[in-house]
Formats: structure tokens, sequence, C-alpha cells
């Protein structure tokens, strides 16, 4: 049985930068030891990973849990603001922030194309390494898989986490009821539009960057100040209209926003007027939408202000009723229209 | 039809398209001002699908806002409270 | 954005609101022909600031709704050639031809490519010079210039690979039909501002001779379409016919004149089919014979000329009626039921400035808005 330092006698183990991935680094041999050891571990470093068992096993507090996954597959890689590897730590640590949980570990699967640059897939795991140090989550249990060149696009990531929900919250579409007021955490579409931007085709320039952020911290502090907070949603593909539609349909209630409340920064709501998207329906990747009840609505205002990554928060509507779902929007005219779901993604609209 | 949205000329690059840096709200985007050579850096122009098709007439449209202005006046009197 | 946010204020908005409902007497239906109107019309409400006895109706100004289905096999055709890059405006790859749409082709292994403009597709052709990229021309008179310009350019950079499969289509011929279409009840028009601003207001001064109508040549805000109506009532209840400019600043009587020279080296004039509405003479260009190698059906030959010619549009689908404002899209029996965006029967669904997806979309639970506005 060969040992890992055994040395390499006449061909070097390739995974130096500028080389790219094999079939055989997910083969299981000894290029997958040797991806893992030189990449992974370091980068991930924690005690339940380092153990190398088959899972990860760790004690939690008596209580409940949230348990969440979600799948990376974003081109570009890297974009303005923001890159493939931060996305898959930030997306499932606030799907568990949206359960009112606090994120705490964090599985990984990696499904690699054959013919990847080694380099950028190293890139990609020290990202991830600092996103988790950013939200003091630990990567405990991963997975390599790697493909056929052709048969994926560079890189997808798969990640799964888990949280502890603490006592006495409950957060969910279930408690939403007309007349609480829906606040947004922040200016929205920067993350499609960042995206967008570098697209072939469509690209331009101006330096919107994508708002992809953690947001387990802003919730901690809304949940523990007092706030009863009925809902949360993260604002992902589909945008703001998606998520209320989502939300109104769970819930069967009618929402009423205001347009003129609604924080779209101004090199946003250029890029989407030349191109002819709704900001409504672009994607974010570090805001969210919180239902509360009214007479706790400034409270929960001045909470959200107090951190950096929702300091434009604004109070954008009410939920008006209750039965049928549906969100209006009193639009800047002060006429009303509906805001339905899309029928599939928003496309540049150019005639 | 025809999207077609106004920005401001910030940079002119001589040569057969006549590509200019455009602004719309801060997004900038090339624009050729082939069709409408007479624009020059600090117009507004008026682009559709990567060409600028006119110079936006600055005069005329503060003379629409201004007409748009003294008919609120003129109506604000008849408006009754909400 | 500057000269965009000041034509979105709702006090102005209120007073033109206002001055229409002043203004109004008889009831009038008027048509906005350009679907970038109809966009804005419904994206901000528009329709609730008119008085009830003026009837807007929704014209067939959206190129994206009127390409012919035998176009969009055709293109379905040549997106699916092996070595080929089909480059589109994003609308028109949800549109139904015979059997399916560009997304399906692209599902289907073909390199289908959503651009912004007819540049970005030569800088595809510049960039793949071991491949064919087709560019699917699109559009009105605002548009074809741009690709006027386009096919210029390839030939000035001798670029041998790019080549278009023409859609483009004229306003005055369309409009034209309307007024002649038996039972027409449009009584004045909305012109659109940006095909003005390109082709100028001369060809519309012969329709106003022609056919005695008042047609108001429109910008896109939500203020630009308020005045534009404004004009338009005025006119009508004076019993007046004219060709007037809203949209001064970026509109002159005789248009753009580099633009319409280069449509007119580049394009001819051809009888066109407009989807659900049938054929109207000298309503669409081609490709003049002098640059005809940049005609896509020349250059992959027979078969693509044949697959045009076998489109079929569903017989339930009424988008004819709908776009010349004789049957709103809710009275369609297949409206909502057989016809969703999802499953579109015609194009007039799938656009985003389809007067149907528009209906489905904003208005199809009109009940429970109206008890909304009445709660206020």
């Amino acid at each position: 049985m060969a040992s890992e330092d055994a040395p390499a006698v006449s061909c070097p183990l390739p995974l130096a930068s500028g080389q790219h991935v094999l079939l055989a680094h997910g083969g299981g041999g000894r290029l997958m030891q040797k991806l893992i050891g030189d990449v992974f571990l370091p980068a991930f470093a924690n005690p339940l990973l380092a153990k190398l068992h088959d899972g990860a096993v760790f004690s939690v507090e008596a209580g409940r849990l949230a348990f969440t996954t979600d799948s990376y597959v974003v081109q570009p890689l890297f974009f303005p603001g923001g890159d493939i590897g931060s996305l898959a730590v930030y997306g499932t640590v606030n799907d568990l922030a949206m359960c009112g949980a606090k994120p705490l570990y964090l599985s990984v699967g990696f499904i690699l194309e054959e013919g990847f640059s080694l380099e950028l897939l190293q890139r990609i795991v020290d990202s991830m390494a600092e996103a988790a140090r950013k939200t003091q989550v630990q990567l405990v249990t991963g997975d390599t898989k790697v493909v056929d060149r052709g048969k994926g696009d560079g890189i997808f990531i798969n990640t799964a986490g888990i949280g502890v929900v603490p006592p006495g919250v409950m957060v969910g579409p279930h408690r939403v009821q007309a007349g609480d007021r829906i606040l947004v955490s922040g200016d929205l579409g920067a993350h499609g539009l960042a995206v967008l931007s570098m697209r072939e085709g469509l690209g331009f320039g101006g330096g919107i960057e994508s708002d992809s952020a953690p947001l387990h911290g802003v919730v901690a502090d809304l949940l523990h100040s007092g706030v009863d907070v009925h809902c949360l949603r993260d604002l992902t593909r589909g945008g703001l209209a998606s998520a209320l539609n989502e939300i109104a349909t769970a819930a069967k209630v009618e929402m009423t926003i205001e347009e003129r409340s609604i924080p779209v920064q101004e090199p946003v709501r250029g890029g989407c007027e030349i191109l002819g998207l709704d900001p409504l329906y672009v994607a974010n990747e570090g805001r969210f939408v919180a239902f509360v009840p009214p007479a706790q609505a400034e409270t929960a205002l001045a909470v959200l202000r107090r951190h950096a990554v929702s300091h434009n928060a604004s109070v954008i509507g009410t939920v008006t009723g209750s039965d049928e779902p549906l969100i209006i929007l009193r639009t800047l005219l002060g006429t009303n229209r509906i805001v339905d779901l899309l029928s599939g993604d928003q496309l540049p609209r150019i005639c | 039809m025809c999207l077609a949205v106004p920005g401001r000329v910030l940079h002119i690059e001589e040569g057969p398209l006549l590509t200019a840096t455009v602004s719309f709200g801060g997004v900038t985007k090339d624009v050729s001002l082939v069709l409408v050579p007479e624009a020059r850096v600090g117009d507004y122009v008026i682009v559709h699908v990567g060409f600028a098709i006119s110079k936006l007439d600055e005069e005329a449209a503060q003379r629409s806002l201004d007409a748009f202005a003294a008919l609120g006046e003129l109506g604000e009197p008849e408006e009754s409270a909400p | 954005m500057k000269y965009v946010t000041e034509f979105r204020d709702s006090k102005a908005a209120r007073a033109l609101s206002e001055a229409i409902r002043r203004t109004v007497r008889r009831p009038w239906t008027v048509m906005e022909v350009c679907g970038g109107q109809t966009h804005a019309i419904v994206r901000f409400g528009l329709d609730a600031l008119f008085p009830p006895g003026l009837t807007l109706v929704h014209g067939p100004g959206c190129p994206v709704c009127v390409t012919p289905v035998g176009l969009i096999d055709q293109a379905i055709h040549l997106a699916s050639l092996p070595g080929v890059i089909f480059c589109s405006f994003g609308d028109m790859l949800r549109v139904p031809g015979s059997v399916r749409d560009l997304f399906a082709a692209k599902a289907a292994g073909g390199d289908v490519r959503v651009v912004y403009s007819p540049l970005d597709a030569l800088t595809l052709a510049q960039a793949h010079l071991d491949r064919q990229v087709i560019c699917f021309a699109v559009g009105f008179e605002t548009t074809a210039p741009a690709f006027a310009a386009a096919v210029v350019q390839a030939r000035r950079l001798g670029v041998k690979n790019f080549s278009l499969l023409v859609a483009h289509v004229l306003v005055p011929p369309a409009i034209g039909a309307i007024l002649n279409a038996p039972g027409n009840r449009v009584q004045g028009f909305l012109a659109a501002g940006h095909v003005c601003t390109v082709m100028g207001c001369k060809e519309y001064d012969e329709l106003v001779r022609r056919h005695r109508v008042p047609i108001v040549v429109t910008g896109f805000e939500p203020l630009d379409i308020l005045e534009g109506v404004l004009l338009l009532v005025r006119q009508l209840e004076a019993g007046r016919a004219e060709v007037e400019n809203q949209y001064a600043r970026s509109v002159r009587r005789q248009g753009n004149p580099e633009a319409q020279a280069v449509l007119r080296e580049v394009f001819e004039p051809v009888p066109r089919a407009w989807r659900g509405i049938g054929e109207i003479p000298q309503s669409g260009l081609r490709l003049r014979h002098a640059y005809a190698e940049f005609d896509a059906i020349e250059r992959f030959g027979g078969d693509v000329a044949l697959v045009g010619e076998g489109g079929v549009e569903d017989a339930e689908c009424r988008s004819g009626l709908v776009l010349q404002g004789l049957l709103k899209p809710p009275d369609c029996p297949a409206f909502g039921i057989r016809c969703t965006p999802e499953r579109p029967l015609g194009a007039p669904m799938v656009s985003s400035e389809g007067a149907c997806a528009a209906y489905f979309r904003y208005r199809r639970r009109t009940d429970s808005l109206q008890e909304v506005r009445h709660g206020e």
C-alpha cells in the first residue's frame, strides 16, 4: 500500500498551477488523494474534515435543525463582486438564515469538467474558504467528481447546510398575515446585472458589482431585537417579484408594494433600461424580504440599517388581504398593476 | 418595438463605426455613432441596438417638461383632496 | 436617468390625465401602433388614467409578434445546421414556429445566442472564422438601419461568414392595411416615435391625406404617451386630421438622413406576410441584389426557402384580429385556456410586448384589481 509521502519515481503527479483537471482527479486513486490533500484540506482546514471519514460526525444542542441544499452553475465563474465559490457558501448560509437558523456546517460537492484549470479551482476553493471563515461555518464533508470534457461547464458546485434554529423562532410563509409590513433589505438587481455585464454580446461597463453577501448576521440581529419576524425570504433567481409571488401563494395573501419605495441603484436602472429588463425580476444574491407586524416595522428597519449589507433597507409595502394570492404594485404614477410570475427567464427585450 | 434609451456621450473613437462610450445612468456601453455623425462628447443620443439613432434635442425636451409643469399648475386647483 | 426619470413624473401625469378627461366628450377608439408603447402603458398602468369613453387598442407594432411562422421555421432550420452560430434578439427565442421554437432548437444542439446589437453578431463572426454566423434581422424601420450598417461594415472588413435572415417590416403599409380593413374601428393613431426618428413624418402626411385620420408621433415614456393621447383627442374632438409631433426631442420632420441612406443602400421593399394578418404589399424589406451574398437564404440554398413556405399558423389563434385592433385578447376563446405564455398558440402571447401576454400577465385578474382600486 503506497503511502501519501511515497516518492514519485518516474511520473510526478501533476498539480502545479497551469495544470488541468484530469479524469483521474475524480477516480478515487492517488491523484484524487493529492487533490484533496493539496487543495481542499489546507483551504477548508477544520478538525471534522481532517478526519477524512465518509461523513462528518458532530453534536448539536437539543432543539430544531434547519437543513438546506443548493447547486451553483453560474457563468461567468468570476464576476464583479464575487465568484462561484463565495456564492456557493453565502447562498446556502443565506437559505439557513431565512429559516431563522444559525448556520453551522456545510457539505460541498464539486463536479469538475475534465480540462478545467487547477489554478482556477484553487482560486474558487480559496474564495469558499474565505467565505466560510467570514460566516463562521465549517465545510466538514465533501465530494469530487470529474466528468468528460464537453459534459460540464467547467465547474458545478453543490453545497448543503445545517443550522440550529433558536427556541421561539418561528419563521415561514404560514405566519404571514394581513397587516404585515414588507421590508426589503437593500437595492435590487445588482447581482443579475453584474453577471449579465460579463456576457458575450451583452456586455457593458460602469462597475456594477454583485450584491453577493452573507445575511446571517443581520438576520440574527433582527431575531434578537425582539421583532416578531413572521417570514424571511432571500431574493435570488426571479428577483423580488418571484419571491413575493411564492410567499403570496404559500400564505394565500394579497400584497401591495410601492414602486417608489423599492431601492434600485441608478446604474442598475440604466442597465435594465438598455436591455428592457424589469429590476423586480432580476436576480440578487445578498438581499432578502422580511414580513413583520406593523407596529415593529420601524424597529426592524432600524436594525437592518445598522448593518452594511442592508444599510439602504426600505419598507416597501403591506400585506393587504387574504384569500387570493396577488401582488399589486402601486406604480410611480399612482396606478396599480399586477406583478405576476414570469413563465421563464427574463429575456433581454430589444424590439 | 424599438426599445431606445437616451444616454450621454463620454468619448468618441475615430474609425469607420465611430464607436463611442455612452453612459446610461452610470453603466456604459459601446455605441456606434455612424448614423448620427454630428454627435459630440457631452451630447445625449438615443440608442437602439448598439446604434445612436438621433441626437436628443435638449431644448425640445425642456419645452415639453415646461409645458407639463404649466399644465400641472393649471390643473392643481381642480384637484380634490385625496 | 436624465431624460427618462423626468418623463415619469406622477404630478405631471395626473395633470395630463385630467386634461384628457376635460377634452374627451365623445367615445373614441385610438391605437398605439408600437409594442414599446403597449409595454409602457401596461407597465405604468396608464390605462387607469384615461376616461372611460376612450379605448386604446394595441397595434401590430411588435416585430416579434408579426414575424410569420415560415420565417421562424427558417430560423430554426438555420440554427440547427452544423457549423452555424445563430444570433437573435432575446424575445424571438420563445416565438412558436410550426412545431417548435428557437429555444427548442438550442436544446436540440443548435448554437443559438442572444445578442444586443447586430454588431455583436459581426464581432462573433470575426472571432469564429470557421463558423457561419447568421443574425435574425428582426424589426421595423428603427432597427433596419442598424442591420444595414452592420452589413456595410462586414463588406468593408471582408467578413465572409456573416449573413442575415431578414424579417424587417415597415409601419406605414400596416397602418394603411388596418384603415382599409372591413370593420376598422380605429379613429386615430399614436405613431411610433423611434420609427419616425429614422423615417421622419412624410409617409404619415400621406396616410392622413388619404384616410383623414389624425396621427400623433409619440415617444415612449408615460408622459409622452399621455401627451400623445391628449393631442390626439384634441384633434378628434375638433374634427382635425393632421400629423403632429409629440416627440420633438428625438423626431425631426425629415427624419435621420444617414439612417435612411444606409437603409436604402442595403435594403429594398418587398411584399411581406404578417403573422395573423396576411400579406401586405411593400411592407417588408429584403437585401438588394448588390448585397445578396449577405442573405442567409441565398447562402444556404433551396432547402431553407422551402422550409419557409411550409409554415402553418395555429388555426385557433386569432392574433391577426388582435393585432388589427378588432379583438381584445380576453375575448379570444383560447385566451388563458388553451393559450398561455407557457404554451402560446401565437406570438402575441409570447413577446413581452405582445398584447395577449400583456393582458395575461397584468389584466387576467382585473376583477380583484378593480376591488383594490375601489377600496382606496
